[in-house]
């Protein structure tokens, strides 16, 4: 007996620190009863804040969310079905919302095929070798996230316009890469060239190099390594940035906006058809459009949320 | 099949982390690369294997050229010290994958690669894993597979770089026994890398050991544990009392005092005393060369351990010595000690 007594102010002791944790599991049942009430009356859990602290912050969280985000993209929806669901459709059945619909996806496409074949080089170089002026380089592939995207797009009009570095030469050989597909493609590469390099990078850099060498030394060649070996390793990671890349590029304003022209029916991507309808009183397609951006938004994010868990599961597999 | 190695020297920056390095191996044989960590060792491994490439020297497998192929035709056997199983595959898949990755005109059919696969994991005994994944079998089982999947290939030779390194103590030891006798099976050159001393004298036929990109001494374990080459073998191999003395005229002194043994021939000068543990003969208080106060008695198993601390040394000098139970050790007991084998080296070394 002198020993459970001896016992039980240890015991209260660690209630505080773990007050859902039955730590009384072997003792007799008289001495649980001391316990207990002792454990109800501590109304002060001691790990986290109280709970009106609590409740506050959460509360907080969420009104922001609630008028920033949520609000927002009500309002989207809403306004784009204002006039009803057939004058929704109508809108988006209009030949220039086809045709900026159509624009958009061939951007996207072009530039997403090609930073994700960039972006695949560029993290193999970066992770697998060493070699002077790597930091440099991985300075470089952030550089779009640092710049302006307006300040992107007036890169290439610096470039290629009638006045620009390759402006005469390309006008002799009547090119034409400004105010068409070329331009808008290549601003677009541009400003989302990072994103398949950066969720790459640190996940080949986890990995190393063993499976590879491991493969080598079986008789595999480099191209069977890559798509035996490297490629299935990193197919989560490739998968997010090429889905973050995509959001980007099909949602790109700023860069393409410069190097567009709004040429009707012919240079407007979707979110350039957006400005135009909205500055012109179309409304209903103007949120129409908008609100299909605002669905691309959502399907991101739900992928997202899935290739995330992937990416953790993929990772723990990796622990030895 | 049998591997040369000559004058091969490799620098990482200024670090030379081989330092002009030959070494024949034979064939069938089991061999023990030994060293501190960047003794070189895991570096000469994958010179040989072809994942790294050396400055300058030879690399030859059964007499023919090896620096001026790649690591893929080289056809070696080569296993990771933390396995470089593919994760994304089952353990039938990494251990298909060697015979997959053939040039189709030498490849096996579906048929026949099923078939070895299955020979080998009877070989490492754990057919019953075929279907699992990498993350889901015990760090044992990882190298069993991955010894397996290098066997797939019927390589000439088989590396191994510190097989055993992340596994623990009990399992090691069913592992190096089962690589023995799996070696007196498939009769492979092989050639495996530890810092593990007692690993290397259990497991290889000869051993090579490596100290800063250097061999110190190629034996067998008998060979190098009991004539040690160098000061170095002498410490890393086998526990080691160290006594500074000084040699002149054919006598050893210590501290000043001769010891009752002979120099050997070793150079006059400022030297280092080796004696094993359990080389040194006690007996009665002025009995011996050298005397010392027992400070601790430790018995375990066949031997007891006790700490001396030798006399003239003003308290400061404390030895480990093993002994037979049969004498049973008194802590505060006077005791004389004469090593009954002993090397001398020069003490710059």
């Amino acid at each position: 007996m002198s020993l459970q007594s001896n016992l039980a102010p240890s015991t209260t002791q660690l209630r505080a620190y773990a007050p859902t944790a039955d730590l009384n599991v072997a003792s007799p049942p008289q001495q649980r009863q001391k316990v207990r009430p002792h454990t109800a009356a501590s109304k002060r859990d001691l790990r986290t804040e109280p709970r009106p602290i609590r409740s506050l912050i959460v509360a907080l969280a969420l009104i922001f969310l609630t008028v920033f985000v949520v609000l927002p993209l009500v309002v989207v929806f809403a306004s784009a079905f204002s006039r009803g669901v057939s004058a929704y459709f109508a809108a988006l059945a209009e030949p220039e919302a086809l045709s900026a619909i159509q624009l958009t996806l061939l951007i996207a496409a072009i530039s997403v095929g090609l930073n994700l074949v960039f972006g695949v080089i560029a993290a193999w170089a970066i992770s697998k070798f060493d070699f002077a002026g790597k930091t440099f380089l991985i300075t470089l592939i952030d550089l779009p996230f640092s710049v302006s995207p307006v300040i992107s797009g007036l890169v290439f009009v610096l470039l290629f316009g009638a006045q620009g570095f390759f402006g005469p030469w390309l006008q002799a050989h009547n090119i034409h890469i400004l105010f068409a597909v070329p331009g808008m493609a290549l601003a677009t590469i541009f400003v989302t060239f990072p994103f398949v390099a950066r969720a790459l990078i640190p996940l080949m850099q986890e990995q190393g190099t063993q499976e590879e060498e491991a493969a080598i030394s079986l008789g595999a060649s480099g191209l069977q390594t890559f798509f035996r070996v490297t490629l299935p390793n990193i197919k989560w990671g490739l998968l997010y940035g090429v889905l973050l890349c995509n959001a980007r590029a099909m949602g790109e304003f700023g860069a393409v906006s410069v190097v567009s022209g709004h040429i009707r029916n012919e240079t407007n991507t979707m979110p350039l058809l957006v400005e135009i309808l909205y500055n012109e009183y179309q409304f209903v397609a103007s949120f129409a459009i908008a609100s299909l951006l605002a669905m691309l938004a959502l399907i991101t994010l739900i992928v997202k949320t899935i290739l995330e868990r992937r990416l953790d599961e993929g990772q723990m597999v990796s622990d030895d | 099949m049998t591997i040369e190695v000559r004058n091969i020297v490799k620098k990482f920056g200024d670090f030379a982390a081989l330092d002009n390095v030959s070494l024949k191996v034979g064939d069938g044989e089991l061999l023990a690369l030994l060293g501190p960590s960047g003794s070189g060792k895991t570096t000469l491994l994958r010179i040989i294997a072809g994942l790294d490439w050396p400055e300058a020297g030879e690399v030859t497998i059964d007499g023919e050229d090896a620096l001026g192929r790649g690591a893929s035709e080289r056809h070696v056997g080569f296993v990771f010290q933390h396995y470089a199983l593919f994760r994304h595959m089952t353990v039938f898949e990494n251990v298909a994958f060697g015979l997959r990755v053939q040039p189709r005109a030498i490849r096996k059919d579906e048929k026949a690669i099923r078939a070895r696969v299955k020979d080998l994991l009877d070989l490492v005994q754990l057919d019953w894993l075929s279907d699992r994944y990498p993350s889901q079998l015990s760090g044992g089982q990882r190298q069993r597979i991955a010894l397996a999947r290098a066997l797939a290939i019927e390589p000439r030779i088989l590396l191994l770089d510190e097989p055993f390194g992340a596994l623990d103590a009990k399992v090691r030891k069913e592992l190096r026994q089962w690589l023995r006798s799996l070696h007196q099976e498939i009769h492979v050159t092989s050639i495996f890398v530890t810092h593990d001393q007692e690993e290397a004298l259990e497991v290889a036929n000869r051993v090579v050991v490596m100290d800063k990109g250097r061999i110190e001494q190629i034996g067998t374990p008998g060979e190098v544990y009991d004539n040690p080459a160098t000061a170095f073998v002498h410490g890393f191999i086998g526990e080691s009392i160290v006594l500074p003395v000084d040699v002149s005229d054919g006598a050893v002194r210590l501290g000043g005092r001769p010891l009752n043994i002979a120099a050997n021939g070793a150079a006059p000068g400022a030297s280092k005393l080796f004696v094993r543990r359990h080389d040194m003969q006690i007996g009665p208080a002025g009995g011996g060369s050298l005397e010392g106060a027992v400070r601790r008695v430790r018995s375990f198993g066949p031997i007891q351990r006790a700490e001396v601390t030798l006399a003239d040394s003003e308290g400061k000098t404390v030895i480990e010595i093993d002994a037979p139970r049969d004498r049973e050790l008194q802590a505060g007991e006077i005791i004389s000690l004469e090593p009954r084998r002993y090397r001398i080296f020069a003490a710059h070394d």
